[in-house]
């Protein structure tokens, strides 16, 4: 019997086909979801569950962990201040009691930001369809997950049958070529990128990041790529799982073990795209040109190198585009022309689901080991496992030997939830995804760059190319 | 969900592309439950100036406005964060439907989730209608979802494409969940199926 030639297909086509219920004639599709992430921000979710009457269908196919309001110096829940904040954390442990899914609390070794948390744990694998009421739910592509973000109506919807309404996004191949310089990281990557496709460039696409920097990037970089593939608008970004990919899964908490680790990784090879695989759109990025990458504006893809100068909103065509940068220079408190590494800086914060694992965290210390903090700095961990390690190498030792602060697993100053924000006028050197305005605080100015370029800024005071300070030492 | 099917109302013409949803509705509120209603929380830092008092400058702002329910808007309208918040603080001040060229994927679905009709025009089409309104404040425009048309202030019609299967749940303010139930027996056998060639699984 012969074998009927397959069309080829594309990762993200692999992944949708293995998860299709069912279609309906109009041509909605009901999609399975094999893992569902949760935070204490999904209570809305919960509660709609709850006034709905309806139970969680799985369980145990169900994780959460506390990140968005757990203030960065309580280790405990007794050192809540803030009794909102307080009570948001337990109503999460209560509907874990309530409905009986995995619970990761604050008493836990587990806890962190869920989108480390679930690759951590071995609860992302490669294949999966994963879901999470949290537009950064791309992070767990990076292991060759469909993973994507969806609204508190959606959390309610997968808690209580397990499956979600999608239509097919289009499929994106982004391939950065080349080789990345020295000093350069995976944020300089998606900065990049964003930079050139814009924070629209993915919207209505699944993005596979390809090329020969995607192969050569360790698992923490391919991770930040991923996170913020919302920042261009797309809908989930992936990359093709690897020996890389499975070293890292291998013996994680819920990773399958023994001759269901062998069959997983059998499965798994059979993933990545196809090598005649059309996609929709394909863009190139030029890895050998991505510098260190610093914002200037109010949207990630107003993006400059650190050598470069705040652009002049007059040199954009896009009439509306210009008039946003007009907006954005003021808010920012910038003039055109002006030099990055002339910026002062008022505040510096390492951490977020976008830079908070381990290799950040080792990247910011190499920067900041035997100097001095000249701005206030806050280092956070994205989980209790990512902390331990750090504290294990003496990490904390050289933050806090810089005059940095140290704090406890949380989203913290991303997003300000847990009362980490920055005062209205503040300029911050950040290593998370959004410099919206407004986002770190009411008035605050917020610079996005990557963790060496952070405790760069801190240790100088100002934005400064980090390959310089790596270079003495 | 309140069922939708046609909308006549005054329209804000919004010029701003990448109005992502930390604008539309700050992090801050949405600790306050769903339940509790979200009046009054639309745009709110971005309607203020340093001080806190209203900017009588951001349309938003403007009396002739107080009771429009549709808005204009320009490019990747509703970027960035998940927060269904977004679409409440929409919703809960009186807007149902908003027109744009483009719209963040979530925000898109969470609109529809909560009764309200996210219509993509294109850019020109978006951009006359602005102009429109701009001329004439306090213009009324119709959002059919019947026929599947946007009426201009000028009697201009466009034609809009929205999902077949939202669209019936718009119309007939049918919830999601309840809709999904109905195909438990499609989901069970999913299951099982699934217990076989995902057996490497712990669940």
């Amino acid at each position: 019997m012969s074998t009927p030639k397959m069309m080829p297909k594309t990762m993200f086509q692999k992944i949708w086909d293995r998860h299709v219920v069912l279609e309906r004639d109009d041509g909605q599709i009901l999609l399975y979801v094999d893992r569902h992430l949760c935070h204490d921000g999904s209570r809305q979710g919960m509660s709609k569950l709850k006034a709905a009457g309806h139970k969680v269908r799985k369980p145990a196919q169900t994780y959460a962990t506390p990140d968005h309001y757990r203030p960065t110096n309580a280790k405990t829940i007794d050192d809540f201040k803030d009794d909102q904040m307080r009570g948001i954390v337990e109503e999460l442990a209560e509907n874990a009691e309530i409905f009986g899914f995995h619970h990761f609390g604050l008493d836990s070794d587990k806890q962190g930001i869920v989108h480390v948390v679930g690759p951590e744990q071995g609860i992302t694998l490669p294949g999966l369809l994963m879901c999470c009421g949290d537009s950064h739910t791309a992070t767990h592509g990076a292991l060759g997950a469909f993973a994507f973000g969806i609204g508190a109506s959606e959390v309610a919807h997968v808690l209580a049958t397990q499956t979600i309404w999608q239509r097919k996004p289009k499929a994106m191949r982004v391939s950065v070529e080349g080789t990345l310089g020295f000093g350069v990281s995976g944020k300089d990557v998606v900065l990049a990128i964003i930079g050139q496709i814009g924070t629209a460039g993915a919207t209505g696409h699944a993005v596979e990041y390809a090329g020969s920097v995607m192969r050569d990037m360790d698992m923490e970089g391919r991770l930040t790529v991923c996170n913020m593939t919302i920042e261009a608008g797309g809908r989930t970004g992936m990359v093709a799982p690897d020996e890389k990919t499975f070293a890292y899964c291998e013996g994680r908490e819920f990773a399958p073990k023994g001759d269901r680790w062998d069959h997983a990784v059998a499965d798994w090879r059979t993933l990545p795209s196809d090598e005649d695989a059309v996609f929709d759109t394909d863009v190139t990025v030029d890895g050998n040109a991505i510098a260190p990458m610093i914002t200037w504006g109010t949207s990630p893809e107003n993006v400059v190198p650190v050598t470069g100068v705040v652009p002049d909103p007059a040199d954009e065509p896009d009439l509306s585009r210009r008039k946003i940068h007009e907006g954005a220079l003021a808010y920012m408190g910038l003039t055109p022309g002006m030099r990055m590494t002339d910026l002062s800086v008022d505040k510096v914060f390492i951490g977020s689901c976008t830079n908070g694992r381990i290799e950040d965290l080792r990247a910011a210390a190499a920067v900041a080991k035997d100097r001095r903090a000249v701005v206030s700095t806050l280092v956070v961990a994205g989980s209790v496992p990512v902390k331990r390690q750090a504290e294990a190498e003496g990490l904390d030792k050289i933050f806090t030997a810089a005059g940095m602060e140290w704090g406890e697993p949380s989203c913290s100053m991303c997003v300000g939830m847990n009362g980490d924000i920055i005062q209205p006028g503040q300029r911050s050197a950040s290593t998370s995804n959004r410099n919206f305005m407004g986002r770190q605080g009411e008035g605050g100015r917020t610079h996005l760059v990557g963790p060496a370029m952070a405790a760069a800024a801190a240790v100088t005071g100002t934005f400064a190319d980090v390959r310089d300070l790596m270079a003495k030492k | 969900m309140e069922k939708f099917t046609k909308l006549t109302g005054k329209a804000v013409p919004f010029d701003s592309i990448n109005v992502d949803t930390d604008q539309i509705i700050p992090a801050p509120f949405l600790s306050i439950m769903r339940t509790e209603g979200y009046q009054g929380l639309l745009f709110h830092r971005v309607r203020r100036d340093k001080a806190g008092d209203m900017n009588p400058d951001f349309i938003f702002n403007k009396e002739i406005y107080a009771d429009a329910s549709i808005i204009v808007a320009d490019r990747n309208f509703g970027c960035g964060s998940s927060r269904e918040g977004a679409a409440w603080a929409l919703v809960d001040n009186g807007f149902y439907s908003v027109i744009a060229p483009s719209f963040g994927d979530i925000h898109f679905n969470n609109e529809m989730n909560n009764g309200m009709v996210p219509v993509r025009l294109d850019e020109a089409a978006c951009a006359d209608l602005r102009a429109q309104l701009h001329a004439n404040p306090g213009a009324e425009i119709t959002v059919d979802l019947e026929t599947n048309t946007v009426t201009a202030p000028n009697g201009d019609m466009h034609s809009f494409e929205i999902p077949d299967f939202n669209r019936e749940r718009l119309l007939k303010g049918l919830d999601e969940i309840d809709l999904t139930l109905n195909y438990t027996a499609q989901i069970e056998r999913f299951e099982a199926q699934r217990g076989q060639t995902l057996g490497y699984i712990d669940d």
